[in-house]
């Protein structure tokens, strides 16, 4: 078997002491982020990126998977005991969740949402393993005109699945894309966009954008909020452990929730929020049995089904990725970022360019959720204990290690403004209703996009045709189109704001 | 005529008027042909892009009928001031203002700076703890990012290190 002969070269390197450790410090920094309501993983990947350049490649994307995971496991602590998301994934995960803490059986809450997790992500990284190999291998088939259809039908993806405006939301693509054109033309050598400002010509770091709109942004409009009162259940987490009856409603609700969420993870603009959604609206349409808690009022799987769901999504959103380089949403475009500043072009070739990195990144996932499971159960009181900190002494420490992050991107100060720029731009989308993921997304494509459907052109001496009539880019424009239509169905319209609207 | 939502009449104007601003600085580079693309040739295709849906956002703000108008809402103007503004004292700590010959004052002092201005952001701050939390995270950042991980900061003021 290949794959066991890759997945011991892979546990070969995630064995290693050092990525020990980077895997254990990104699984730490993932659960406190989760924990903490108003941080989110986009923000903290972008702040410690530039703290990953002195690190090897394989460490530096060990540790910031880690903690895009771990955000997983630890937003649904604060679910459970606060009725907030730590994470907006754990969004579902509050409504079942807190009236479960409110009854007093925070501990099966937090049991069901950890195993559940724990064993959603190691199916999640099987699925990983056994699937990118013939992903690749198809990848390799693609031609420009594919790649330029198959990021057009991930941008379509992550507008359909955004909460929200559509419209809007692929105005906030069409926004990102011309934002990442700025700076110099590879093929012709001019600079666009650049006002003749040196630095500009470089284009704009997507660090510099994904702190000042997800960072920044997200702290104003935070604090123009009045602090709500805190109520959490640290008292009364007691007995971890889910009675007979709570397994055997939890384990199926589980399965489904894993299934779910890794089959949503591999879609252009899935991920954890999404499969959390789907897999909490699954458990009400499948109905509770006569004598179960209806849902709403504490019902187990309303807390094991999307908490498993969104770790399983957040493993399987690796998968485009690793094999074709196409980030399926926010966080895998920061990835991408990583990838690029470490000098690894990602796609179908880092994983026979660079089989260390690739086997070594699973394998660490394996080895990440073990950890959590450690660190989100028996330890779960030093996280409650986090959860009464208050909000006015983390927003200067998020807004410091946000500037030390942007100063040492480049080590100038240009950076420095140009994320005061973007807070502004950021508070201003929140105020106007724009979602931001899509822009950072396109943002990341943008280049790639027009040097693909430049090549694809130039090959087809100019007939727009070509991406109708090579049957695979022709398959995955359809496949963009019929989801634009299918979202546009009048019925269909009014679900997805119902489902968007529900919490 | 009546705005039906606020929020989205003004999000359609900044996307034209973003659109417009690409498209037309497009037209300053060459645009090629479709079998060799210039470098304007899809900033112009996409700024086109933006003025249409931002034309077909601001429309449908006027027509579809929406709860409560979807106000913008007041600003934060405090926070905002004082997030941002801090963000930015602390670039001008750490690099200085060679324009009006102010040196770097390096990272430590810029951290108490920001997390003073930082703080004053939300209501109630009390200067005691935010000194206290200052200089826990002087100390924090100064062992993490400067002995840890070894990122070149200027660390002190400019005129003290020399």
């Amino acid at each position: 078997m290949e794959l066991i002969a890759n997945l011991s070269l892979g546990f070969g390197v995630a064995f290693t002491p050092i990525n020990l450790l980077y895997a254990f410090i990104g699984v730490v920094l993932g659960t406190l982020i989760g924990v903490l309501p108003g941080i989110g993983p986009v923000a903290t990947i972008a702040m410690l990126l530039p703290a990953t350049y002195a690190l090897p490649p394989v460490s530096a994307l060990i540790m910031l998977a880690g903690i895009y995971y771990g955000a997983q496991y630890g937003g649904s602590t604060t679910a459970i005991l606060v009725n907030l998301p730590g994470e907006s994934s754990s969004v579902v995960t509050c409504i079942d969740g807190y009236q479960m803490a409110r009854k007093g059986r925070a501990g099966p809450a937090l049991a069901a949402a950890g195993m559940g997790s724990f064993f959603a992500g190691c199916v999640g990284t099987l699925i990983l393993a056994a699937f990118a190999a013939p992903l690749t291998e198809l990848a390799f088939k693609f031609g420009p005109a594919e790649y330029f259809a198959l990021m057009v039908l991930g941008l379509i993806g992550a507008v359909v699945l955004a909460s929200g405006s559509l419209l809007k939301a692929i105005a906030m693509i069409v926004l990102g894309l011309l934002l990442g054109l700025i700076g110099t033309d590879v093929n012709s050598g001019v600079a666009r966009f650049s006002f003749n400002i040196p630095e500009l010509t470089d284009g704009i770091g997507f660090v510099v954008i994904a702190m000042g709109v997800f960072g920044y942004g997200e702290i104003i409009s935070n604090l123009s909020k009045p602090e709500d009162d805190r109520e959490v259940f640290t008292a009364k987490v007691t007995g971890l452990f889910p009675t007979k009856d709570d397994i055997k409603k939890m384990a199926p609700a589980v399965l489904r929730g894993t299934f779910l969420g890794s089959a949503l993870g591999i879609l252009p603009g899935g991920g954890a929020l999404l499969s959390a959604f789907a897999a909490y609206a699954l458990e009400k349409k499948l109905g509770t049995k006569p004598g179960e808690i209806p849902f709403g009022q504490g019902n187990i799987r309303g807390v094991a089904a999307p908490e498993s769901a969104n770790n399983a999504g957040s493993q399987t959103s690796f998968i485009p990725l690793l094999t074709l380089g196409i980030p399926p949403n926010a966080v895998m475009a920061l990835m991408v970022g990583a990838m690029t500043i470490h000098n690894i072009q990602p796609g179908p070739q880092v994983m026979t360019s660079n089989p260390e990195l690739f086997w070594g990144l699973i394998a660490s996932m394996w080895i990440g959720n073990a950890m959590l499971v450690i660190l989100n159960l028996p330890l779960i009181g030093i996280w409650i204990k986090l959860l009464t900190v208050p909000y006015r002494f983390l927003f200067p420490a998020i807004v410091l290690f946000c500037a030390i992050g942007v100063f040492s991107t480049n080590n100038n100060t240009f950076d420095v403004w140009m994320v005061g720029i973007f807070g502004v731009v950021g508070y201003l989308f929140v105020k106007l209703g724009c979602e931001p993921a899509p822009l950072l997304l396109g943002f990341i494509l943008g280049p790639m996009m027009e040097e693909n459907l430049r090549r694809a052109l130039l090959l087809s001496r100019g007939d727009w045709s070509v991406f109708v009539t090579r049957p695979l880019s022709a398959s995955l424009l359809a496949a963009g189109a019929l989801m634009l239509v299918i979202v546009l169905l009048p019925s269909i319209k009014s679900k997805r704001e119902e489902a968007f609207v529900e919490d | 005529m009546n705005i039906k939502s606020q929020k989205d009449f003004v999000s359609g104007l900044m996307f034209m008027g973003i659109g417009g601003a690409f498209a037309w600085g497009a037209t300053a580079y060459s645009l090629g042909t479709g079998a060799r693309m210039g470098p304007g040739y899809f900033p112009l295709l996409l700024g086109v892009m933006m003025v249409v849906l931002g034309a077909v956002i601001t429309f449908n703000s006027l027509v579809i009928e929406r709860a409560g108008g979807d106000k913008i809402g007041k600003w934060a103007f405090q926070p905002l001031i004082f997030i941002i503004g801090a963000n930015l004292i602390f670039g001008v700590c750490l690099g200085g203002l060679p324009s009006i010959k102010l040196p770097a004052m390096g990272m430590i002092f810029g951290i108490y700076v920001l997390t003073f201005i930082a703080s004053m952001a939300s209501a109630g701050w009390k200067p005691k703890t935010t000194f206290i939390l200052a200089t826990s995270l002087a100390v924090i950042s100064y062992v993490a990012f400067v002995k840890i991980l070894k990122l070149q900061f200027p660390v002190w003021p400019a005129f003290i290190t020399g």
